[in-house]
């Protein structure tokens, strides 16, 4: 049965879900009418178990990291460890409020501090802020930092910003919000910087580039210190999309590629959970160059005591109301200090691993356009056989029927029928073997009976959907549905 | 790819017919088709004054959205604004549906533009 | 091995026969020599007791105090059932829903989050959320810019500092003038307003209530000022306060944001929280963020789906008037799961408890000679007082006693070092409120 009522449906006058302590104060007056709504909110009214009841019926409709196999390229869907959440559920860190002095909130800087210190150490970067809330607000804030770079120097011509064109959408559209022109590079064939194009557009007006390597079809940019070399002769800086990280803990590091500045994806690389859409955390690391650029406010240690520093004039400014999404970095923290020296350098080699035996086992049958060893992550441009008419969407849409989530697909723009597929290392032999024969039937079934794939998902709680509708007529709430 | 042989067409898949010593503007077959599901178009006021080559509307598909430029300038006499509430007109039939209705400001500005042989080459 | 990395070695030799190498260092081979870092420099794995024991030492580090301040992040109740429910491994470990058929869950809670904030704002629509208020504002600030081709936004100076803060770093970089209007008795200044407007273009004017002080601002006369000058309104508001208070909507808001933190999301030192944004109609295609809407699927079932995506910066890249992707999504889950269970009258109930606390307090301290009135305007839960007191002395009392004593204004203006603002919420209860009247008694 298809569960499709709204909380709203289940609204019954007087009903409640919430119990209060009896009131000890006596009621005061509101102040004059011209303060006040006239009407009341239209919010539910229910019972506790009609809503936990509800919400458990609502989760039944999604597909989460548990239930199966998520290769999600460029998302990094990597299994969210349960301590974590634990770790981060404590009431000495939950019940903190962020103005408390910073003597009873030792605890909590410690984390921060030592996160900072550790992505340090695992980028290469010198210093961390924790402050952005998600990667593409740690990519504006990357290019604050690079912008006030150059004001600085009274540089005021550098407006422009190089994104490849196979970059994430969010690195022109952070760069129009930082108030910077994006500028876009071609790729080689194999997605790799073309060195030549890049020479053509540096020049006095280039802020700098924004790269991430891995790139997006999952290729290392192994010309990157030229690329460096080059980009910092013109006077440019170097910014790294940290979405690819993962395929280089224990491997390489940005800060020693040359890059300036970058941010990192805690809910990709460190294993916190996506939950479908954020709280995320980007936290941002610069060389000691730029440090003194990072947001306010700052966490620093001096001497055996972490303290929080609000001042700094040379900052960038403020770019969150308080230090970020600290709930997020304590599950972050627990995952580095679980992993440890040990096995955090393993990271790289699984995922590197997992992602050239799938594309091994699927090339004969999907097409693959860049040939040779890939990173944690690779792109088919569709089907081999093109004939049968079935394409990329086909493709993912009937991979949900057999409880697979479907790879990325048509990103990065640079092929048509794009499938990017990404297997964390959390993924063993068996999920991915599995993976591949799901993979080969659906190829096998594009031949043979084009129209199922075509007609696919069949085991969804929905078929495929009219978008083109939902766009034309808008319905955002409750209110505007027609009555069933 | 329909390109019909009497009109004039910009690089940026538009289309322009003189008719009656009015200019009517549309998007061609080949611009509907990339874009897909069109489900919203933004259009200028009637008085707005176009220029050739510059921005006049803006078109969203369910997958992409793209600014329309002007293959001719001129003042905006009629807005088609059937398309306001039904964009989806322009996936069926969209040299039929045209979008503005301009007064024609500059004749010569028409040399400018591609023949049909010509927009054919770009299509390709 | 390890716990998280399942490959066994015979597992690992089999799948690189399959790729064509001999040792998973080949798959390394492009990476330049001078580049390869194989140790990183961090503490040894901990196990799980070690976790719990290094844990348990942070904790001994950590001092909660019972709040007396709010500041942008209040104490309010957070209900059991929410952090069950959000915790199922169906929401918290979902990807943005960009696969509908198989993410109908997160699409129904974020419809559903759309109706509740729609519903309190009285605003038409409404995004699936942003990162927090601050940065709701600023992007509120874009938008107002993108609708109206202007470059000027007016902000009050009885706005939350952060957030006046956030606004401003926000404009600094995409090349738009902040210009403040000035404070008259605790709230935005009409005048001031009027005088800015007569020569400057504005795209718009941020307010917010209640403000900094805890004061609800009388907007009267604010919108048809602002409308003759073909300015916007941008409203930000505590939106717990919307039972009670009158809607953005109906002073007239063109743009609602705030914060949702106080729909009983833990304080959690400052995040996650959740940002909101709501608007008109009219303006929904120049709104960021995600928006969920109804469809059908290919039986004609109803179903939600993700849609206007073609203002996202996915599609629009650099001509996008925003950048956000990923946003607080789960948090959004979090307080519809809460204003599902506080309903209607809950939500009302919960904030008139913080009301009566908050003027009973503000009484009492009214009562002792050390206080005495910053503005004569009505305020919510949250207020600000002018003292003789020495504030840190009075502040470090109150710690010594387990509580988070008020906001000593000077932490956002060095010449308001004799105010302070208390905020209150349900959770407080009159014997804690009757102890710290006490301490502050004994201090003075």
């Amino acid at each position: 049965m298809y569960y499709d009522t709204l909380i709203f449906d289940l609204s019954t006058e007087g009903r409640k879900g919430y119990t209060l302590p009896k009131a000890e104060i006596k009621r005061y007056d509101l102040p004059e009418e011209k303060y006040l709504r006239s009407d009341c909110p239209g919010l539910p009214e229910v019972s506790e178990l009609e809503v936990v009841r509800h919400y458990t019926n609502v989760s039944f409709k999604n597909f989460g990291i548990e239930k199966g196999f998520y290769p999600l390229g460029s998302c990094t869907m990597k299994y969210n460890p349960k301590i974590n959440q634990d770790m981060a559920n404590l009431p000495a860190f939950t019940s903190l409020h962020p103005y408390q002095p910073l003597d009873t909130v030792q605890g909590a800087l410690k984390v921060y501090h030592d996160t900072q210190t550790w992505l340090s150490e695992i980028s290469g970067l010198d210093t961390f802020t924790l402050n952005p809330y998600a990667g593409a607000h740690g990519e504006l804030i990357g290019l604050m930092i690079i912008k006030a770079y150059h004001r600085d120097r009274g540089d005021l011509n550098r407006t422009k910003i190089i994104v490849p064109d196979s970059a994430h959408g969010t690195n022109p559209a952070s760069a129009t919000v930082a108030g910077l022109e994006s500028v876009e590079v071609k790729s080689n064939p194999d997605g790799t910087v073309n060195l030549e194009d890049l020479k053509k557009v540096l020049g006095a007006d280039i802020a700098g580039i924004m790269l991430t390597n891995p790139n997006t079809v999952g290729i290392f940019e192994k010309d990157i210190l030229e690329i460096a070399r080059l980009v910092h002769e013109a006077g440019g800086l170097l910014y790294y999309d940290g979405a690819n990280l993962n395929p280089l803990l224990g491997v390489a590091r940005p800060g020693d590629m040359g890059f300036d500045i970058m941010h990192i994806n805690l809910h990709k690389t460190f294993s916190t959970p996506h939950g479908g859409g954020g709280p995320g955390s980007g936290p941002v690391g610069v060389t000691k160059t730029l440090k003194k650029y990072l947001p306010k406010p700052v966490v620093e240690k001096q001497g055996d005591r972490y303290v929080i520093i609000d001042e700094p004039d040379t900052t960038l400014g403020q770019i969150s109301h308080f230090y970020g999404n600290m709930g997020v970095v304590l599950k972050a923290y627990t995952y580095i200090l679980s992993m440890g020296r040990e096995h955090l350098p393993e990271i790289a080699k699984y995922s590197t691993l997992n992602a050239n035996y799938i594309k091994e086992s699927l090339k004969d049958v999907y097409h693959l356009p860049i040939e040779g060893i890939c990173k944690h992550e690779f792109v088919f441009d569709g089907l081999k056989d093109k004939s049968t008419g079935v394409t990329t969407l086909d493709v993912a849409k009937r991979l949900l029927d057999f409880d697979v989530h479907p790879p990325t697909i048509f990103f990065p723009l640079v092929y048509k029928q794009t499938i990017m597929i990404e297997p964390p290392e959390t993924e063993s032999k068996q999920t991915i073997d599995h993976f591949i024969t799901v993979m080969r039937q659906v190829a096998e079934e594009a031949i043979k009976d084009p129209d199922k794939v075509k007609g696919a998902p069949y085991n969804t709680v929905v078929k495929r959907l009219d978008e083109a509708l939902a766009a034309r007529k808008p319905i955002v709430k409750y209110k505007d549905l027609e009555p069933s | 790819m329909n390109i019909p042989k009497d009109l004039y067409y910009t690089e940026t898949h538009e289309w322009v017919r003189i008719e009656d010593g009015f200019a009517y503007i549309g998007i061609t077959d080949y611009a509907q088709d990339s874009l897909g599901e069109i489900v919203f178009i933004e259009l200028p006021e009637e008085n707005d004054q176009v220029t050739q080559f510059s921005e006049f509307a803006a078109i969203e598909s369910v997958k992409a959205a793209s600014d329309l430029n002007a293959p001719l300038s001129g003042v905006v006499v009629t807005v088609n604004e059937e398309l306001e509430d039904n964009p989806e007109l322009l996936n069926e039939d969209p040299y039929e549906n045209w979008i503005i209705k301009i007064e024609i400001e500059d004749k010569l500005e028409l040399n400018k533009l591609l023949n049909a042989e010509e927009y054919a080459e770009v299509c390709e | 091995m390890f716990k998280y990395l399942p490959h066994t070695h015979e597992d690992i030799a089999a799948m690189l026969k399959t790729i064509g190498v001999d040792d998973i260092d080949a798959l390394f081979g492009d990476v330049p020599k001078s580049l390869r870092h194989k140790d990183i420099k961090i503490p040894d794995s901990l196990s799980e007791i070690e976790m719990h024991q290094h844990f348990a030492a942070l904790s001994k580090m950590n001092t909660p105090l019972i709040p007396f301040m709010g500041a942008g992040a209040y104490d309010h109740y957070t209900p059991s059932v929410i952090r069950h429910l959000i915790e199922r491994q169906e929401f918290l470990t979902a990807y943005t829903p960009y696969q509908p058929e198989i993410s109908q869950g997160t699409l129904q809670y974020i419809f559903e989050f759309q109706s509740m904030i729609t519903q309190l704002t009285g605003m038409d629509v409404s995004n699936a959320s942003m990162y927090d208020g601050a940065t709701a504002t600023g992007e509120a600030m874009f938008m107002a810019c993108a609708l109206s081709r202007k470059e000027t936004i007016f902000i009050s100076a009885t706005v939350n500092p952060n957030i006046v803060n956030v606004v401003k770093t926000y404009a600094d970089y995409k090349g738009i003038t902040v210009v403040m209007i000035d404070e008259a008795d605790g709230q935005t200044s009409l005048a001031s307003l009027e005088a800015q407007l007569a020569h400057t273009s504005t795209a718009g004017l941020i307010v917010q209530t209640p403000n900094v002080y805890g004061i609800i601002e009388d907007l009267t006369g604010f919108k048809e000022m602002l409308e003759a000058h073909k300015a916007l309104m941008i409203i930000n508001q505590d939106p717990s306060t919307l039972a009670h208070l009158k809607t953005p909507r109906a002073w007239g808001a063109d743009i609602a944001v705030g914060d949702c933190q106080t729909l009983g999301v833990p304080l959690s030192f400052g995040g996650p929280y959740i940002g909101y944004m709501a608007t008109l109609t009219k303006y929904m295609r120049k709104m960021p963020g995600r928006i969920c809407g109804v469809t059908q699927d290919t039986d004609g079932k109803r179903a939600f789906v993700l849609t206007l995506q073609a203002r996202e910066q996915h599609i629009r890249r650099d001509k996008a008037n925003s950048n956000i992707c990923s946003n607080q999504s789960l948090l959004a889950l979090f307080v519809t799961i809460y204003m599902s269970i506080m309903g209607k009258k809950g939500v009302y109930e919960v904030q008139q408890r913080s009301y009566d606390n908050a003027h009973y307090m503000y009484e009492r301290l009214l009562a002792m000679p050390a206080f005495s009135e910053y503005a004569s305007q009505p305020f919510f839960k949250e207020f600000t007082l002018r003292t003789t007191l020495d504030v840190a002395a009075m502040n470090q009392a109150l710690q010594a006693a387990g509580f988070l004593g008020p906001l000593p204004f000077s932490k956002f203006d060095q010449a308001k070092h004799d105010l302070v603002t208390f905020a209150l919420t349900e959770k407080r209860t009159k014997q804690e409120i009757d102890t710290v009247l006490d301490i502050i008694q004994e201090v003075a």
